[in-house]
């Protein structure tokens, strides 16, 4: 069964009566958790992968690490940049 | 809006809003307190360093070797001043985060990272002209090296990424990580509270207490880190500026 059927079936099952103001606050609420969950997807992967390329390199060149470190802080801020656009973005739908 | 994520008004740069907070008493505080330490460890005659003069030859010297020489090189030697008061506004806004009666860091509120970015975007546009002439934003918007035909998808690209969202993301940056670890600390203090209220010894068998001294120091280097992080790429942007082709 696909994702939105599954959605709008949880949704079919809320009380008559919901106002939009409520229906909408509900929808935030539950896009919000995909926005963050989806967004840390990618970065966690490549953070990942990041780190342990310079583990390795500083396992293989010692006495290049503090080049390769600075390096690393540089890619980590680039990749972890699109995890906090998806945090932002989760309390930007949970609480604007 | 809430969590402070409102972008100030563009009066507020030259206009005082009309209230002081714990916020704008951290951004005071953070200003004043490397201002004390450098002025008193400039009245320290002698060559070997005592107290607090050690301090501030530390922090230039990591500052130096960490951040400029690996990414500008000896000729960045003459932004150390800008990127050692970037580094220790950010950081004394940062470590109040752990501090306790403070407890929230300051650049978890959109203003000041903000400044802080257009400041480093000004910079490193300036910086650009004046070593490169308008030469610079030829050789940013049209990168040597790439095939003509492939201009019209570039240059708008390269519009956006260097000139609209690199301020941005800069900012966004720091606010968000220093953000999210205050809500990581808040969490986990109201849930020691709750379980308190409730039982004692669940705060510490459910790991709540002993998270929350975890994450405490783990912010710690948080802080330092971030505090690095906006340095670092001040200086890279500044660094690529000075020598767009490369």
């Amino acid at each position: 069964m696909s994702l939105s059927s599954t959605a709008t079936q949880i949704l079919a099952q809320v009380p008559e009566g919901l106002t939009a103001d409520e229906y909408k606050a509900a929808e935030a609420a539950s896009s919000a958790g995909f926005a963050y969950g989806l967004a840390a997807i990618g970065p966690g992967i490549g953070i990942g992968y990041l780190v342990g390329q310079a583990v390795q390199a500083m396992a293989r060149q010692p006495e290049s690490a503090g080049q390769v470190q600075t390096t690393m802080f540089i890619g980590v801020a680039f990749t972890e940049a699109l995890a906090l656009i998806g945090f932002v973005v989760f309390i930007l739908l949970k609480f604007a | 809006m809430i969590f402070g994520l409102e972008f100030p008004s563009m009066e507020n740069l030259v206009e005082w809003p009309g209230v002081f907070n714990k916020i704008a008493l951290i951004h005071m505080l953070s200003v004043l307190i490397p201002t004390v330490v450098f002025l008193l460890a400039a009245r320290q005659k002698g060559l070997v360093p005592r107290g607090t003069r050690t301090v501030a030859e530390t922090t230039v010297g990591f500052v130096e070797e960490q951040i400029i020489l690996p990414t500008m090189g000896t000729e960045g030697l003459k932004y150390l001043p800008l990127l050692v008061s970037f580094f220790l506004y950010v950081f004394f806004g940062n470590i109040t985060e752990v501090i306790p009666f403070f407890q929230m860091p300051a650049m978890a509120r959109m203003g000041g990272p903000l400044v802080l970015a257009l400041i480093a975007w000004a910079m490193f546009i300036s910086v650009g002209v004046k070593h490169n002439g308008l030469g610079y934003f030829k050789s940013v918007l049209f990168p040597p090296g790439v095939p003509k035909w492939l201009y019209p998808l570039v240059t708008p690209i390269e519009v956006l990424s260097t000139f609209l969202i690199r301020p941005f993301s800069h900012a966004v940056r720091l606010f968000a990580n220093m953000l999210a670890g205050h809500i990581l600390l808040v969490t986990f203090g109201v849930l020691c509270i709750g379980l308190w209220a409730a039982q004692v010894t669940v705060v510490v068998i459910g790991l709540t207490f002993p998270g929350l001294v975890a994450f405490t120091a783990f912010e710690v280097g948080v802080s330092l880190i971030q505090a690095f992080v906006f340095t670092i790429l001040a200086a890279v942007y500044i660094g690529g500026a000075l020598h767009p082709n490369h």
